[in-house]
Formats: structure tokens, C-alpha cells, sequence
């Protein structure tokens, strides 16, 4: 019965309705999206079907070029950080026993179905002059009076890597967990250190894993939407921030349709790059 | 030496994973309406104004009907689809598996846009119907992934000691493969559940001027003053998918839906 | 019940093999001219079977053979691509594995883990339509049957392997079937508790008279426990079928004769009605198949215990000479290794009748007459 090819149509009948759904509210919303990005505008409206390439030249802003690369670099650089502090963490949970795994795991559930804006206002809270941490190093004695650490740059950093991380431990879990426990043992009877031996053989043997994980976790932060405008100024506001807002204020749907379109593009490209690294890599050192 | 530095390691991670919702938590509790930490005398007014407020309470069943209802269609769509793809391995299901976990794969600004170009085409923009097929969509990556994962679980040949017992497909279905990714349907279920309650860019995009979900209200009062009800929703909200998550932890097999290999509890 | 066997060759020389019992009542399993492919991959080619009512079979052969599709076949899990099934003459070829009220047992057993023992059990009476408390009571029954009462509500997560292996059978005998089916299910069963889980399958069967067929790849299960073997090879045909005792005295081919137990395999050619030249000695036969013509080649097969070594160079029939290569003494019995210029010939004893040799020294093998086995090369 499993593995068979499905025979007529009554067999087929049960993909009918996934594959409309699928059809009608992922893929023609995406058509559209790509076909109003040449479409143009109407001041007032939404769009007027047509074909111009002006949302595309109007992309050419120093705005638009600063914003790309401000979201790149952040994105980037919160990956860089989450991998690093999650693979380690990712690790020791995959170690231990199953009840302290749930719980763990439980947690991190929870943080990272939490919202852009409660991680954002929790943040903020933490990060500001009566509720935040400042206030406990005053306590402390280690401050002379409590500031406030928002809104800037490190503020946005936390922020993502604090959303961002759930979701690294996530993507990690399957490899680590499946990592088989005598590797590192082998390891360890071969006179290797448990430091030694985590970066010598867990992270070898995982590079793989650790370039995927990086380059899921860098697209899911480009998607950072609320927290710039949260946490940061408005110089720290991403590409997501600047599309919403062309579509929505502006109501210049072509133009947000054609920067969605090249954001994808490029971050399509970099993922693309990135995979060919970590390939190249793992030929030269194998 | 390594095993203390282990500790505090993950110490230093679950204060920083926990920080934000402890000063959250205290926050919630101020007597005044001033988001003050430690908080200044204690009350449970915010959790009151929040449940009898209107201005909080549409929102919050706005949000309780999109959750609710969007993840049964997204369950909807998952299930025929994973159980076709484990039934017959052909590339058009494997394609369209492959397009049911895209939207969460890609920027989420991508795909709200999308949903956005969508609707204001068809003419549903600013509808609460909008929102639901749009979560549905944007989450049905959730179900079909650990409904796969159920499915997987149901060895081939348990299907065929079922049929060589005089069980028809119908039977087998029913008495069965059923049965054995049941749970798998429900962990799927909350996860599209529990995301979708605190979805932001998509509701926005696609009604947010006119179904006000919680996470708008909350930016919303973040923009146009502070209050602690912020606090005490941000409380609530973590706690129900502490319970949610803590439930299929303790009933589920969270390790393995997370994609664990384990065979530690045979 | 006495048989009468029958061994025929056709035309192109592919034996027929079939056991009438004596009413000729051909009632019981037939497979005509069976053929299975998986795409390109052959995994069942022209089996032409006939299985007698209430016997216990078992279906030999190494990895990949086609065992375990063959009894899939007879399942109706699969589709043969040529041939057809028979069930006391009805053909049920196309009948779907769900309604041949057949009891399996899977290689991996297959219970069903969301089910109670209990439930598993009686899972194909709910299927009819039984009542709970007929089930609950059958249930019962079945579980005294593989001593597995008071199990009833337990969970299949909380039993032993050995447990897990009687719950699948008893899920299989549950509606009485008309062919129990087995695919190597012991074989995950360590050595001991494999031995006992095969005396009991054996006095199960014997007491429910079911037809039994049985897929192992293990030969010494096949012969302690099956009425009839069917030795399957790695070209995925049937090369013998008989008795165990007719396969091992008697082996069809060259394959069987090395695959079942160990076998001195001599390569000669015919020489007389009753004679085989081997290494220049004369070899004097039993019996000889049909249709040997002197200057056929041939193999024959000798099995090491019916060789008799003796010291020196003796002279006659039957008898090759050559010096000892290789002297191994295991405890239970003693082996011997001939060196008779080039061939080969293996020697088992008890350590009583154990000869007086040692390595190095010049010795005879004997093969008697009735203990040569004429195979065509
Ligand atoms: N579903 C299938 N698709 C393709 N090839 C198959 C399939 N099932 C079996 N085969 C092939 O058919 C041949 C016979 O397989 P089968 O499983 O019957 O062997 P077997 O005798 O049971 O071996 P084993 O002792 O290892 O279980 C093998 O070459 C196998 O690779
Ligand atoms: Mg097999």
C-alpha cells in the first residue's frame, strides 16, 4: 500500500485541496507580488497594472543602499553570535538527561513563540532607566545611578539575538542530538580534553550543520521588523521596516513590491554564497 | 573545571533568556501606572483592566479566533498533504511539501507583502476571513512538518499487518495510521496555535487597521504611551505557551518532534 | 499422514517437484509458474510450488533470495508479474491481502504500539465487527495459548522481546487463519531464547494443525523444525523442496549440497552405469540419476561425517589417497583435511572413532558407495 504510484483520480482527490490552497494563497499572492513590483503606481490607490521598470530604478537611493546593508550586517552578525553561543548550548542540552531536555526545551518553545513586540517591550524594559538592569548594578554598587541603555545599536543586537536564538537552538537540535554519543567518547579516550574534544571532533564532524543553522538564522533576522523601530533609532531600521512602510504609508505597493523582490534576490544570493563556502571548505580540510 | 565552566555557561543563558520576562512579570504587578522595576507595591489591576477593558478585550479575542481558527485550516491543508507524500513518493507531492515550508523559510516581510498584493486585489483587505487564510498559509509549515514526522514513525509494515488482519484502507486509516499521528496533529496544531497568537507583520499587513490583533494593540501602546497592561499581556501570553509547550512535553515527545532520534525511551 | 514423493524432471531439465498427499485431493497451496520484478530487479523467478495442508514449511535460502517476497506474494502484499496463486484450486491471485484471512507475522513484528496487548491481539476481530466482550474473551484465550496470560491491558512498550514475538503470533492466529505466515521472526532473539520461542512455534503449530510457512536463512532452524524445506538460491529460484532429511541426503545441486551443511564437492566425470572417475580413482555409485551418458561431467557431493579416514595407502574402490593438511579437534567432533592431489576432501568424526593420524602423515579417504550424491556440473 506505501509506495505505490497513486492510481486515477480518487487517489489524487486528497492533494486536490492542499495543492489549491497552496495555489490560490501562497503562489498567486507571490505572483502578484513579483507582477506589481513592474506595475505602476497610482498616487492615492494601490497600483495600475502595466509593465515599468521605475520601481526598480527608484531603488537607487542612498537610503535603500545604506538600509540593505545595515539589514545585512545585522542579520549577519546576530547569526554570527547566535551560532556561537547556541551550538555550545545546543550541545550540552542534546547531553543530558530527557526530563532536563523538556524543560529546556519547553523554554525555548516558549521564548521563541513570543512576539516581535513583547521581546521587543521586554527588552526595552529591561534596557531602560526605572524598571531596567542598570538599576540592579546600582544596587549593586557598581553604578552611580541607573541610565538608559535604549534606544542604539547594542540594544537592537540583544533584542535579535534574543529572538533569533531560540530558533539557532532549534535548527541545531536535529544534528546535535543525532550526533552519535561515541564519537566525542572516542575522542576522549584518545586522550582529548571535553574542550578539546567539542572543538575538535563536535564541531568538526558539524560544519555542515553550523553553515545550514548560520544561514537560516541570517534570513530568519532580516525578517526583524518591530524591534528596530523598538529598539533602536531610526537609523537602525531594516529593509523589512523601510518595504512596510512604502507599502503601507506611502501606499507605493510597486515600489515596496520591487525592493521585497531584489531583498529576496540578494538574500537568495548570499545564502547561495555562503552554502558554496562552507562546501569548499569542508573539501579542502577533508 | 569544564563542568563548572558548563554551568555557567548555561546559567549566563537562562538569565539572559529569562531576564526580560522576569522584569516583565515584576512590572505587571505595579501598583501605579508606571512600568517601574522592582514595582512599586504590588496589585493585579493590569491583569483586570485587560480582561474588562474593551480596548484590550477585542483584541485579545480577535487574536483567540484568528489562533483558533487559522491553525485548523493549516492543519487542514498539512494532513492530506503528509499523508499523501507518505503514501506515494511521487516529486509533485514532494514539490509541494517543498512549498508548503517556504513561507516560513523566507523573510517574513516577503510573504506578508505578498498576502498583502493578494487581498487588496481580490478585494478582502481589511477582512478578519484575510488574516485567518493568511496565517493558515504562513503556518501550515508547522503541522505538515511534524505530521510528516508522525507519519514517518508508522512503519510500513504495521499498515500491512493490518491489512493482512482483513483491514481495508478505510479501516486501516481509521483504526491505525489515525491514531498514530494523532498526537503529532496536535503538537502541529498548538505550534500554528501559539505562533499565530503572537504573529505581528502579517495581520498588520493584511488587516491591521481594522482586525487589531494583540501584538498591533501592543505596539500599538508602545507607540502612543505606556501602560502595564502591556506588562501583564506580555505575562499572560508567555505563560500560555509555557502550558501549551509544557503540556506536549509532558504528554508529546518534544525531543523527537523537534527532530531527535532517540530511541532512549524503548 | 503418508506422502508419496514425487520427483520428476521435465524437458528442460528443471525439476518438478510437488507432494500429493494420498487422496490426491490436491487440497492446499499451488504456485504456478510465479514470477516477481521490482523494475528491473528480479526478486522471485518461475516458482512452481505445491504446499500440502498442515505442514509446516520453511522457505531457505541466503540474503536477497526472495524469500520474504515470495511469502508476500502468498499474502497478497504483493502482485506477482507472471503466474498464478491457488488455494485448494480457487485462484487468489487478485484477491487483496485483506480478505485471504491469512495470519503474518512480520519480520519486525508490526504491533501496533498506540494498542494494548490486549487490543493487538484481537485487532482483525474488531476489524470483523466482534463484540468487545467476545473479543476480551478471545483475547484471553489467545494469550493462555502463548502463556501470556494476565499481559492483557499491559502496553507493548512494557514487554521483553521475547513477549513482543508471542503477542505478534497470537495477533496472527486470532481468526484461526488458513495459512500462518512467518518472516524470520526469531531472528532478533538471542541464541537461547531463539531455541525456545522454535520448540514452542513448533508444538503450537502441531497442536493447531495450521499450515505453517516459515522464511529463515538460518539452515539449522529450517531443519530441526519444518516437515518440508524449500531451498531457494541466489539466482531467486526454488532449487529443492522435500524433507529436510531428503534435502541434506539428497541435495538437488550442487548449491544445495553447500549451502545445506558442508558438503565435499568432487568434480569427475561419468565413467560406467554406476561408476564416477574423481582424481584418477574410481568412485562406485548407489545411485545414479537418469540419463547419464559416460563423459558427462559431474560433481559429487559427499558430506564430511560419511567420509572414513584410514592410515596409510590402502587400495580399492572408493578410496583416494593423499596426506593430512590440517588435524581440528573442537571437542565435540574431529575434522580431518585431506590433501589427494589438488582436491580437497574434509573428514568428520566423533572423537571416539577419531583415526590414527596426524598432520603430515599419509592417510586414505573412504567415500562409500550409498553416501555419494551424483550432481550434473
Ligand atoms: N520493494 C522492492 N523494490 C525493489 N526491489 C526489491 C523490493 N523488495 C525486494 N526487492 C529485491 O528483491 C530481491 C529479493 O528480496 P527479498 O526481500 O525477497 O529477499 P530475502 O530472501 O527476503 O532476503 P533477506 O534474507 O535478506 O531478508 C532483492 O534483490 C531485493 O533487493
Ligand atoms: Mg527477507
Amino acid at each position: 500500500m506505501i509506495g505505490e504510484k497513486p492510481k486515477g483520480l480518487r487517489a489524487h482527490l486528497t492533494l486536490t485541496y492542499p495543492a489549491l490552497m497552496l495555489g490560490i494563497f501562497f503562489i498567486v499572492p507571490f505572483g502578484l507580488m513579483a507582477a506589481v513590483s513592474f506595475f505602476h503606481r497610482q498616487p492615492g490607490g494601490f497600483y495600475i497594472p502595466g509593465f515599468e521598470l521605475t520601481n526598480y530604478k527608484n531603488l537607487y537611493t542612498a537610503l535603500f543602499g545604506r538600509t540593505l546593508v545595515f539589514s545585512l550586517f545585522v542579520a549577519g552578525l546576530s547569526a554570527a553570535v547566535c551560532v556561537s553561543i547556541g551550538f555550545p548550548f545546543t550541545y550540552f542540552i542534546t547531553r543530558m538527561k530527557r526530563r532536563a531536555q523538556v524543560v529546556w526545551l519547553v523554554l525555548l518553545m516558549s521564548v521563541l513563540s513570543l512576539s516581535e513586540v513583547i521581546v521587543g517591550f521586554a527588552w526595552s524594559l529591561l534596557l531602560s532607566r526605572t524598571a531596567g538592569l542598570s538599576n540592579l548594578f546600582v544596587w549593586l554598587g557598581l553604578m552611580e545611578r541607573a541610565v538608559a541603555w535604549y534606544p542604539g545599536f547594542m540594544a537592537l543586537l540583544f533584542g535579535i539575538c534574543y529572538l533569533a536564538f531560540p530558533y539557532t537552538v532549534l535548527v541545531l537540535y536535529p544534528p546535535l542530538s543525532r550526533l552519535d554519543p561515541a564519537l566525542p567518547e572516542a575522542a576522549q579516550t584518545l586522550g582529548a580534553s571535553p574542550i578539546r574534544t567539542f572543538f575538535t571532533v563536535v564541531v568538526g564532524s558539524l560544519r555542515n550543520a553550523i553553515v545550514a543553522a548560520f544561514v537560516m538564522v541570517f534570513v530568519f533576522t532580516l525578517g526583524a521588523y518591530l524591534l528596530p523601530q523598538i529598539l533602536g533609532r531610526p537609523r537602525h531600521w531594516t529593509l523589512s521596516v523601510l518595504i512596510t512602510d512604502a507599502a503601507i504609508y506611502q501606499t507605493n505597493m510597486p515600489l515596496s513590491a520591487a525592493m521585497a523582490i531584489f531583498f529576496m534576490f540578494v538574500s537568495l544570493v548570499l545564502v547561495a554564497l555562503t552554502m558554496m563556502i562552507g562546501k569548499r571548505k569542508r573539501i579542502k580540510t577533508v | 573545571m569544564s563542568k563548572t565552566l558548563r554551568n555557567i555557561f548555561l546559567g549566563l543563558v537562562l538569565f539572559l533568556l529569562s531576564g526580560p520576562l522576569v522584569v516583565v512579570s515584576g512590572v505587571s504587578l505595579n501598583a501605579k501606572k508606571r512600568l517601574f522595576f522592582p514595582p512599586e507595591g504590588v496589585s493585579m489591576r493590569w491583569y483586570v483592566e485587560l480582561l474588562t477593558e474593551n480596548s484590550w478585550l477585542i483584541p485579545v479575542k480577535n487574536s483567540l479566533t484568528i489562533a483558533f481558527t487559522s491553525s485548523l485550516l493549516a492543519l487542514s491543508i498539512a494532513l492530506p498533504l503528509a499523508y499523501f507524500l507518505w503514501r506515494y513518493r511521487v516529486f509533485y507531492a514532494r514539490a509541494l511539501f517543498t512549498l508548503g515550508i517556504s513561507p516560513f523559510i523566507l523573510p517574513p516581510v516577503i510573504t506578508a507583502l505578498g498576502f498583502l498584493s493578494f487581498w487588496v486585489t481580490v478585494g478582502l483587505y481589511g477582512q478578519m476571513a484575510a488574516t485567518i487564510i493568511s496565517h493558515a498559509i504562513f503556518f501550515v509549515t508547522l503541522p505538515l512538518v511534524t505530521i510528516s514526522l508522525g507519519f514517518e514513525s508508522i512503519d510500513h509494515e504495521i499498515v500491512e499487518a493490518a491489512e493482512t488482519m482483513g483491514a481495508d484502507s478505510r479501516m486501516v486509516f481509521r483504526t491505525v495510521i489515525f491514531p498514530m499521528v494523532r498526537p503529532y496533529m496536535i503538537s502541529g496544531y498548538a505550534f500554528a496555535y501559539v505562533l499565530s497568537l503572537n504573529e505581528y507583520i502579517v495581520a498588520y499587513m493584511v488587516a491591521g487597521f481594522t482586525v487589531e490583533t494583540l501584538p498591533i494593540k501592543i505596539f500599538n501602546s508602545l507607540r502612543y504611551g505606556y501602560t502595564p497592561v502591556m506588562a501583564s499581556v506580555t505575562v499572560v501570553f508567555v505563560l500560555l505557551a509555557a502550558l501549551i509547550f509544557g503540556l506536549i512535553g509532558r504528554f508529546g515527545d518534544l525531543p523527537k518532534l523537534l527532530g531527535a532520534l532517540n530511541p532512549e525511551n524503548q | 499422514m503418508p506422502q508419496i514423493l514425487i520427483r520428476r524432471f521435465n524437458r528442460a531439465g528443471k525439476s518438478q517437484i510437488s507432494i500429493f498427499n494420498d487422496k490426491n485431493s490436491m487440497s492446499g497451496l499451488t504456485l504456478e509458474n510465479i514470477d516477481k520484478n521490482f523494475g528491473s530487479v528480479v526478486a522471485v523467478c518461475d516458482v512452481n510450488l505445491l504446499l500440502p495442508d498442515g505442514q509446516f514449511v520453511c522457505f531457505l535460502g541466503p540474503s536477497g533470495c526472495g524469500k520474504t517476497t515470495l511469502l508476500r506474494l502468498i499474502a497478497g502484499l504483493e502482485k506477482p508479474s507472471r503466474g498464478r496463486i491457488l488455494l485448494d484450486e480457487e485462484d487468489i491471485t487478485h484477491i487483496p491481502a485483506h480478505k485471504r484471512n491469512f495470519g503474518m507475522v512480520f519480520q519486525s513484528l508490526a504491533l501496533f504500539p498506540h494498542l494494548t496487548v490486549g487490543e493487538n491481539v484481537t485487532y482483525s476481530l474488531r476489524v470483523r465487527k466482534t463484540g468487545k466482550t467476545a473479543r476480551r474473551q478471545r483475547a484471553r484465550e489467545l494469550l493462555d495459548l502463548v502463556k501470556l496470560s494476565g499481559l492483557i491491558d499491559r502496553h507493548i512498550s512494557q514487554l521483553s522481546g521475547g513477549q513482543r514475538q508471542r503477542v505478534a503470533m497470537a495477533r496472527a492466529l486470532a481468526i484461526e487463519p488458513r495459512l500462518f505466515l512467518l518472516d524470520e521472526p526469531l531472528s532478533a532473539l538471542d541464541a537461547k531464547l531463539r531455541e525456545d520461542m522454535q520448540l514452542e512455534l513448533r508444538m503450537l503449530q502441531q497442536r493447531l494443525a495450521v499450515t505453517t510457512i516459515l522464511v529463515t536463512h538460518d539452515q539449522r532452524e529450517a531443519m530441526t523444525m519444518s516437515d518440508l524445506v524449500v531451498v531457494m538460491g541466489p539466482d531467486n529460484r526454488v532449487h529443492q523442496m522435500g524433507s529436510p532429511l531428503e534435502i541434506y541426503r539428497n541435495p538437488a545441486d550442487t548449491f544445495v549440497a553447500d549451502f545445506i551443511g558442508t558438503s565435499n564437492l568432487l568434480d569427475g566425470t561419468c565413467s560406467g552405469p554406476r561408476d564416477v572417475t574423481v582424481g584418477g580413482a574410481r568412485l562406485e555409485i548407489s545411485e545414479m540419476p537418469d540419463g547419464m551418458i559416460p563423459d558427462t561431467k559431474v560433481t559429487v557431493s559427499v558430506r564430511p561425517e560419511e567420509v572414513h579416514v584410514l592410515p596409510g595407502t590402502e587400495e580399492g574402490a572408493n578410496r583416494l589417497h593423499g596426506s593430512v593438511s590440517f588435524v581440528r579437534d573442537v571437542g565435540s567432533s574431529v575434522e580431518i583435511y585431506l590433501d589427494c592431489n589438488g582436491l580437497q576432501i574434509v573428514s568428520q568424526s566423533t572423537p571416539k572413532g577419531r583415526p590414527a593420524v596426524r598432520q603430515g602423515d599419509q592417510a586414505t579417504a573412504v567415500l562409500p558407495a550409498s553416501a555419494c550424491v551424483v550432481l550434473r556440473s
